[in-house]
């Protein structure tokens, strides 16, 4: 039974990282096929230094992605606070309608909020792609921090008030940096999922103004070249340092919980 | 009664505070949920109604054309397909994740911790190129066939992409860890003691796990069920890239009424569909947790 489980555990491991890693090889290849050996070659990265079309794509996806971030950051975080430290009459409703936007699927999101901006007279360009970014990360970051002021003591503010700090004082000096880790951890989840995010991109954003995975999926659909596995070895290291500062400022946050509870 | 007056006063004084507070921190998430969620659903709902204007665009007048055509053979059929492939990704990834997860849970914590990062990983990794591997892998001279070629001499490469196999891969792909992560979190929380009392008493290995480890996990399964079939159920870019539009589901229909065939109010009229397949499963997913916890207290 347990050697059943193990080779279940080999096999899925094998499943998730054998396409990843054959990128990555690849993007080391310097033949003109994308999936046939010839030899070593760093070519590949070299010519993205040169490529304009994907900077400008670069550029615009951490423009969108940084400004969306910072949005969903403040309003989730405030919304993650209401839900938890008040009990307010449409609090369960509102719970409910917040996650609405990560369960329906990407599609439903983008083309409502197309045939919206078409209605009202908004005319397509980077704003329309922040503003829809903002609908779904609002809901990440909510979640988020919600996790994190669900496990924390509320005793500290207390005693903070007790010693005379007003409201304000107590909500910086105190609550904002016992959830910090919190915080940033939403923020960094949320701008991943700006980055990664194609199909909302896709039906929001104006002509021209084309964002790093609308250019990677035009590259897709009309002519695959062995830069491709290049930039998607870059954007591969890059998740791989997100998630690492991720857990780094959540493993933060366990330990601190372990403080307050001694 | 003067100090009966005084904390009157001074309850509603804190309750202004705290409703005012209160105020600043929802009015934020409320306006932009209402303007940019909201009220996008009604234009959705809106155009779903209207008829399709001769060059692009709409024509204001209502019709239910849009809805009747849903129940045209070929876009039931179309609905079919979508739902049945999400169904069976649903289900491949809990048979690959269910063992995965009861594995890793009673893993050694110390090894435990890089296993899950392991899991966690694809789940940052940009999709995009989650599914451009596939076509690395899948492709007629792609990995795959070649690998399958030095092995086999006399190997006639097969047309593995843009294949209906190729999206269901590619979907599997896409969402397992989506699985994986709710079912180790069920399993990882399952009171180990439960087994040993099960086995005390006489039942087997294999009893104590249908009946006591699965029903207990059993908001795991739920939950790891809905992650995947939700998302599979209206994907677009796996069947548009894997399946190169040759296969067509419901995602990539919506997709082409905006995109190509200029038929907004139709292609309105699917994504109200495809909403209400979604929320139809939301609802029986929170039915299905609500009897499931009745049934534990």
């Amino acid at each position: 039974m347990k050697r059943i489980l193990e080779v279940n555990i080999g096999l899925v491991f094998l499943f998730l990282y054998v396409p990843i890693l054959a990128v990555v090889i690849f993007s080391f290849n310097s033949g003109e096929q994308i999936s046939v050996w010839e030899g070593f070659t760093f070519g590949w990265y070299a010519k993205l230094f040169e490529d304009e079309a994907l900077w400008r794509a670069c550029r615009n996806s951490l423009m969108v992605a940084g400004v969306a971030t910072v949005i969903a950051t403040v309003i989730g975080t405030a919304a993650a606070l209401a839900i938890e430290r008040y009990r307010f009459r449409f609090r369960t409703a509102l719970v409910r309608y917040l996650y609405l936007p990560i369960i329906i699927p990407d599609i439903v999101l983008a083309i409502a909020l197309l045939t919206f901006y078409v209605q009202v007279r908004i005319p397509l360009g980077l704003i329309t792609v922040i503003i829809a970014h903002g609908v779904f990360n609002i809901a990440y970051v909510t979640i988020v921090v919600r996790a994190r002021l669900q496990g924390y003591d509320n005793t500290l503010e207390e005693a903070a008030r007790d010693l005379g700090a007003n409201e304000w004082q107590t909500f910086w000096r105190i609550t904002l940096p016992l959830i910090a880790s919190g915080i940033i951890g939403g923020a960094l989840l949320a701008f991943t999922l700006s980055i990664d995010d194609f199909v909302i991109t896709f039906f929001t954003a104006g002509v021209g103004y084309t964002t790093l995975s609308v250019h990677i999926y035009s590259l897709l659909k009309f002519g695959i070249t062995p830069k491709i596995n290049a930039i998607s070895t870059m954007l591969l290291a890059n998740s791989i340092v997100f998630i690492l500062l991720f857990l780094w400022f959540q493993g933060g946050a366990t330990t601190s919980k372990k403080q307050n509870a001694q | 009664m003067i100090l009966s007056v005084i904390t009157v006063a001074s309850v509603s004084k804190t309750n202004m505070r705290r409703n005012y507070h209160l105020l600043i921190l929802l009015f934020p998430v409320v306006f932009w949920l209402v303007c940019f969620f909201l009220l996008p659903l009604v234009s959705v709902f809106i155009y779903s109604f209207l008829e399709r204007g001769t060059y692009g665009g709409v024509q204001w007048n209502f019709t239910l054309e849009n809805y009747q055509r849903l129940f045209d053979g070929l876009y039931l059929g179309i609905l079919w397909r979508s739902a049945s492939t999400a169904l069976v990704c649903t289900a491949i990834c809990l048979l690959l994740g269910y063992p995965f997860a009861y594995y890793l849970a009673r893993y050694k914590p110390k090894h435990r911790s890089i296993l899950l990062l392991l899991v966690v990983v694809p789940f940052w990794t940009n999709f995009l190129i989650r599914t451009y591997a596939w076509i690395l892998i899948l492709r007629t001279e792609g990995l795959l066939n070649s690998l399958l070629g030095s092995v086999f001499p006399n190997w006639s490469p097969l047309e593995l992409l843009n294949t209906p196999f190729a999206v269901q891969i590619g979907l599997v792909y896409g969402y397992l860890p989506f699985m994986i992560l709710p079912l180790y979190a069920a399993l990882e929380q399952l009171d180990m003691s439960l087994l040993e009392a099960a086995q005390d008493l006489g039942a087997s290995p294999r009893r104590a796990f249908w009946h006591v480890t699965v029903p207990l996990s059993l908001p795991g399964i739920l939950a790891g069920s809905m992650l995947v079939f939700i998302p599979t159920v209206g994907a677009f870019l796996t069947p548009d890239l894997l399946g190169g539009g040759k296969v067509s589901y419901i995602g990539n229909v919506i997709e082409r009424q905006f995109k190509t065939a200029r038929d907004w109010p139709f292609g309105s009229s699917l994504s109200f569909m495809l909403m209400g397949i979604v929320l139809v499963s939301t609802v029986l997913y929170f039915r299905a947790l609500q009897q499931d916890e009745s049934k534990a207290t």
